[in-house]
Parts: C-alpha cells; structure tokens; sequence
C-alpha cells in the first residue's frame, strides 16, 4: 500500500473526488435543510409530549380505532387506483409503444396535457362533472340509462376517478419507456417460430414489460399514499385519508406530535413499498424504468 | 438445387413481388424461383431491398403486388405464425428473459407439441449446433457465436420447411465468421432444409450457397450459381460487385473483339450488341507478360504506379498507355516478388480470351 501512496493517479483521483463534493455542495445543503433537518425535527416532535418522552402518540395507532382505519381506507383506494391506472395505462402506452412516431407523440401528448394544469383545477373539474346534477349524471338520465342520479362524487369512488386520472401519465410514461425498448423483432421472431399474437404478447412481449409495470405501480401507489387535494375536495368528509388525518391533528386539534408520528408511519409505509419492489426488479430499474 | 430433398423440405417461389413505400419503390417486380433443399443467397448492396424481399418471404411484409407460394401453397396473405419458416433475424432476436433451452423450446410451446418430444428434440438441437451443456445458460451469458448458435437451433427444432437468414454472422468477428460458415454448410447438409440467406458479404455468399440472386435498387439482377456470376455477369453492376473488377469502357469491332483505346481485345464469348459496352477485368485473370515473352494477343501495357503488398498478394497498379488504370493481382511468392516491376516501370499484361468479358451497361 505504501506504493501506492506515491501513485499519481491516485493523487489525481482524491482532487478530483475533491471538485466533485465541492460541485455537490450546494445541492447537498438544500437536502440537508429542506428534507434531513425537518425530517429530524418531525421525528424528534413525535416523540415529545409536554417536554418530556413519550411513545404515547405512537400507541394511539394501536388504542385509536380512527387511526388504523384511516390507514386501512388509504392503502384500500391506493390498490384501487394502482390497479385502475396499470388497466387504463397498459393499452394506451402498448399502442404509443407501437405506434409510427407522429401517432405516438400525439398519445403521449394526450396523456401529459392534464399535467399542466394544477391539481386543483383538476379536482374542480372532476366535481363539476361528477356531482348529482353534473355532466354525467344528466346525461345519463337525459337517454334514459339511469332513474336516479348516481353517487359519483363526495365518495371514494370520486375521490378514485379523480386521482387515476391525476396520476394516469405515471404510469403510462414508465410503461411506454420500457415497452419502447422491446425490439420489434423479438415479437416477430416470436411469430415466426409459430406463435399467435396472443401467445407471443403473453409469453414474450408481458414479461419484458414488467419492469415498467411495477415501475408505474410503485410510483402512483406511493403518490396515492400522500393524495390530500383530491380527497378532501371530492371525498365528501366520507373518504378520510392519511394525509388529512394529518392536516385535522394540526389545524383542528393542535396536535403536533400525533401529526408528526402519523407522517413517520407514512414514511415507513412508503420505504417499505419500494423494498418489496425492489425484491422484484432493481430499486435503479423502478426509477429509471428501463 | 442439385441436392437431395427430404421429404419435408419445400420450394419456394416468388412471382412478381413489388413493395412500394409511401412514393418509393423497395422492391420491384421481383420473382425468384428456389428449389427444394437448394441454399440460395441473396446479395446485394445496402439498401437494395434483400430485408424487404425476406419481410414478404416472413410475412412481415405485405407485397404492394405479387404473390408467395411455399411448394404448392399461397402464402402471400398468410400470417407470420402459419408459414411454418424458420428465421434467423440479423441480431439474433433472442428473448432475454428466458434461457437457452427455453429459447430453443419455444416454436414447440407456441405449436402446442406433446410435451413428450421436448427433451429428444431439443436434445438433438443442441447438439446439432454444439451447445450440449448451454440449456440452463441465460442469453446474456453467452458469446456472440453462441447466441447465433442458439438462434439457428430455434430456427430448426420444429423442422420448418424453409430455413430464412439475415446477414446471420455480420456481427461475428472474421475468425468467428469463417467457422460457422462452414458450419453453416454442413447444418445445410444435415437438414436438408431449403436456405435463403440474405448477406452483403459476396465472399460468404461465393463460399455458401448453390446460387445466388444478386439484387439492386429492389430487382433481383442475376440468379446464378457462383462461378456463373464470376464468369457470366450480365451487366456492368454485377460485374463491378462481384469479385475485384475492373471496368473499362470498350467499343464492338466484330462478334468476338472490341477495341479498348486503340487496343484490339478478343474474347471467346459473343460480344454483345448494346451500345455501351465495359469489359470487366478480374485482377486475378491478369497475368504479367516476361520480358521477351509472346506479345501477340490481348496484350495491355502501360506503366506501374503503384504495388502495395497485401500478405498472401500483391497488388500491382497499372496506368495503362490511353490513360485508364486497372489493377492484377499475383501470389506474393519469391519469384514473383524478385522480378517485381517498381513503381513508373513500363509492364504489359495478357488478358486471355477465356477470361475476357465484355458486358453491357446496367440500366
Ligand atoms: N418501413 C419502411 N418505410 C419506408 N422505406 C423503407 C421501409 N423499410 C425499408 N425501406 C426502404 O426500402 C429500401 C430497402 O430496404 P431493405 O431493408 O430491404 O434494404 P437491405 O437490402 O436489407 O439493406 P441492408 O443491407 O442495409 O440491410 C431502403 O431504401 C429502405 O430505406
Ligand atoms: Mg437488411
């Protein structure tokens, strides 16, 4: 080892290892100040009650029944929704996949577009749209389908159609990313050897997509987890979700410290979502969704 | 064409196949006519349409107009999975997600073949193209000329008819490429199969097949056996293509001599009767005449200007009297090479009438 201290390439190796902390400096203090320090404080405010410790606000998860609920409800329209958008995704990025390029940067467009409008709009919209005398429901009793209104929106079920269409592009752009990759030849070399296109999409073309599946799964479950917006919008006060369970121990109660533990829970619920994908495919793979 | 079919194997036969893109005319008018257990390569410059010509042959490819007929079937409309061919694609198309064995089982999973004959056939397969032993591999775990092992392997299991292959070893280095030529050869051999193999490497193509179909700006120009298209090319382009020519503009004299700028050359063939005539000069046909040797026929002189030693020959450049340059070709052995003429030497060459072809212009 002592040769290796005279090494000049290693001499030129620490500089370099030098410039590129000193180039990572100021991105690293933003995360250090928005994200580490907060996320600290969060832990240390859940732990604290009247000056002294206590794992009281913690302890509630198991006594409280509203707790366990509120998150029993949220992972519940968090599979919905993840189901809901890989069904609704899976056709539209299959046929962007395929499509001649004009066609598929037109489907793509389609699906980004919602995306520049703000979550609130979006929200308002759905509300519009969905509410007992909305769009939907008069023209569907206008042709006569239905008697009474349906009870589309100030629900879960409201609070569903809203979010899947919110996070519909997080799936669809992973999807199409990896299905881009899949060379059009392994689906013709498929044919040839004898396979229906039935047999060569599931035998061939599904399991070489998968990737980009969980990718998109993983995403919008982990975003719905965190959905306050749309719930508490075109919930009705009937969907409660975490993340207002939240905000109600602030604004109503002042409670910080049940606030805080609340949102560790959530954290931990999210980390644990990406291990169990990452037992899957690669935690790099789910991000860069090759 | 000449060998033996088994009784599985098929013609196949392409009648006046055009494909047009959007304004543009990939393949046109096109018929080649292959016989059962024949190998036949179809060779041709970037872009002339031998991809497009398989496209149709796989059913990738819808012809604009023509038809397809597998022995006495029509295949020109019928979907890829019902034309029984096996394709070897240019990078292999192997499925990364399954291993070698599953990749070599699939044509017999996708035909729903009793699941009996699994083990024998692949077991055959495999060592038919020595990967005994690779079955657990996975793809990425192999070599190049493994995966085209692999690739040819699951081509063959299901016995098609018609063996399809393009450009199959152009990623293969040359050392590589040579070996599974020849093994390429003897698998013909064994299968019996009928070989359409598309490629743009004319040596391969000399070495390979039976005949081969030479194309250009999407028709097919030249079907022949190789020596045919060495000794008989029918214009200027297949002449230029094939082998080391080259082409010098001459004009007719009588039925068996043209004059090449004031140069009487005579040729054993008839002369055609085109107004633009070349006569494509191999470098190899060209043999040095001796100081104080016959001077009598075909005799081209000029001056060297240039010799460039390429190992096994060497390559001499000759500025001939009326101005044009052409190049012959001598074995680099110890006689040569010490009565080698230098650079700016005058030289003289015989063309003998045998090896004098005279071809038109291509349209
Ligand atoms: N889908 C397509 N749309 C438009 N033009 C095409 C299409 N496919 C091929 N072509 C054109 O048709 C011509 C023939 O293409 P083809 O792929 O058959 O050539 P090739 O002989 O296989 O060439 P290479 O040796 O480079 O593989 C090319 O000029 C190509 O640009
Ligand atoms: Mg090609």
């Amino acid at each position: 080892m002592s040769a290796s201290s005279t090494d000049p390439s290693l001499a030129h190796k620490r500089g370099e290892q030098r410039l590129v902390l000193l180039l990572l400096a100021p991105s690293l203090a933003v995360v250090g100040c928005l994200l580490i320090v907060p996320l600290c404080w969060l832990v240390w405010q859940s732990v604290r009650q009247d000056g002294a410790f206590t794992l009281a606000h913690y302890a509630r998860f198991f006594s409280d029944a509203v707790y366990w609920t509120t998150f029993l409800q949220t992972f519940r329209i968090a599979f919905i929704v993840t189901a809901a958008t890989v069904l609704l995704g899976y056709p539209i990025a299959y046929v962007a996949a395929g499509a001649s390029r004009r066609w598929s940067i037109f489907i793509l467009a389609m699906v980004i577009l919602p995306f520049w409008t703000s979550v609130l709009v979006r929200a308002y919209a759905w509300l519009i749209l969905l509410q007992r005398r909305g769009l939907v429901n008069s023209v569907l009793t206008d042709f006569g389908l239905i008697q009474n209104p349906l009870a589309l929106v100030n629900n879960e079920l409201g609070t569903v159609i809203a979010t899947v269409h919110i996070l519909l592009p997080f799936m669809v752009l992973p999807l199409y990313a990896t299905m881009q990759k899949i060379p059009a030849e392994l689906t013709m070399a498929g044919a040839s050897l004898g396979g229906t296109p039935f047999y060569v999409f599931t035998r061939v073309f599904l399991p070489l997509s998968l990737p980009g599946v969980v990718a998109g799964m993983v995403l919008v479950f982990v975003l719905t987890l965190g959905f306050y917006i749309t719930p508490e919008l075109l919930g009705g006060g009937r969907t409660y979700m975490v993340s207002m369970l939240v905000s109600r121990n602030i604004e109503v109660y002042n409670e910080w410290g049940a606030a805080s533990s609340i949102s560790i829970v959530l954290l931990a619920c999210v980390f644990l979502v990406f291990r169990l994908a990452s037992l899957i495919i690669p935690f790099e793979r789910i991000m860069g969704a090759r | 064409m000449n060998r033996p079919a088994s009784s599985g194997t098929v013609g196949v036969s392409i009648r006046n196949a055009t494909k047009h893109y959007a304004g543009f005319c990939a393949l046109n008018d096109v018929s080649l006519e292959v016989a059962p257990g024949e190998f036949v390569s179809v060779l041709g410059p970037s872009g002339s349409g031998k991809t497009t010509l398989l496209g149709i042959l796989g059913g990738f490819v819808q012809p604009s107009s023509g038809s397809v007929f597998l022995g006495e079937r029509d295949i020109t409309f019928a979907p890829p999975h019902k034309r029984d061919i096996g394709i070897v694609f240019q990078n292999y198309a192997l499925f990364p997600h399954m291993t070698v064995a599953e990749n070599v089982t699939f044509p017999l999973r996708a035909r729903r073949m009793p699941k009996s004959e699994w083990p024998a056939k692949l077991k055959a397969a495999l060592e038919m193209t020595e990967l005994g032993g690779f079955g657990d591999r996975k793809i990425h775990e192999l070599s190049g000329g493994q995966r085209q092992r692999v690739a040819l392997a699951r081509a063959m299991i299901f016995e098609p008819r018609l063996i399809l292959m393009d450009e199959p070893l152009s990623a293969l280095d040359k050392q590589l490429r040579e070996t599974m030529q020849i093994e390429l050869k003897h698998l013909h051999r064994k299968l019996a199969a009928t070989i359409i193999y598309v490629t743009h490497d004319q040596r391969e193509a000399l070495t390979m097949s039976d005949r081969i179909a030479i194309m250009n700006k999407g028709r097919v120009v030249q079907v022949d056996a190789p020596e045919r298209l060495h000794d008989h090319p029918v214009d200027s382009f297949v002449a230029g293509f094939i082998g080391e020519a080259t082409l010098l503009p001459v004009s007719r004299i009588d039925d068996n001599s043209v004059d090449l700028g004031g140069t009487r050359i005579v040729s054993a063939r008839p002369i055609p009767h085109n107004l633009k005539l070349f006569l494509a000069v191999h470098s190899e046909k060209l043999t040095v005449v001796q100081d104080g040797g016959d001077t009598t026929a075909n005799i081209l002189s000029g001056t060297v200007s240039e010799t460039l030693y390429q190992g096994e020959s060497v390559r001499i450049f000759v500025d001939l009297d009326h101005g044009v340059r052409l190049s012959l070709r001598v074995p680099s052995n110890h006689e040569n090479r010490s009565r080698m003429k230098a650079p700016g030497e005058r030289i003289a060459v015989r063309l003998h009438p045998d090896d004098t072809i005279v071809v038109p212009q291509a349209p």
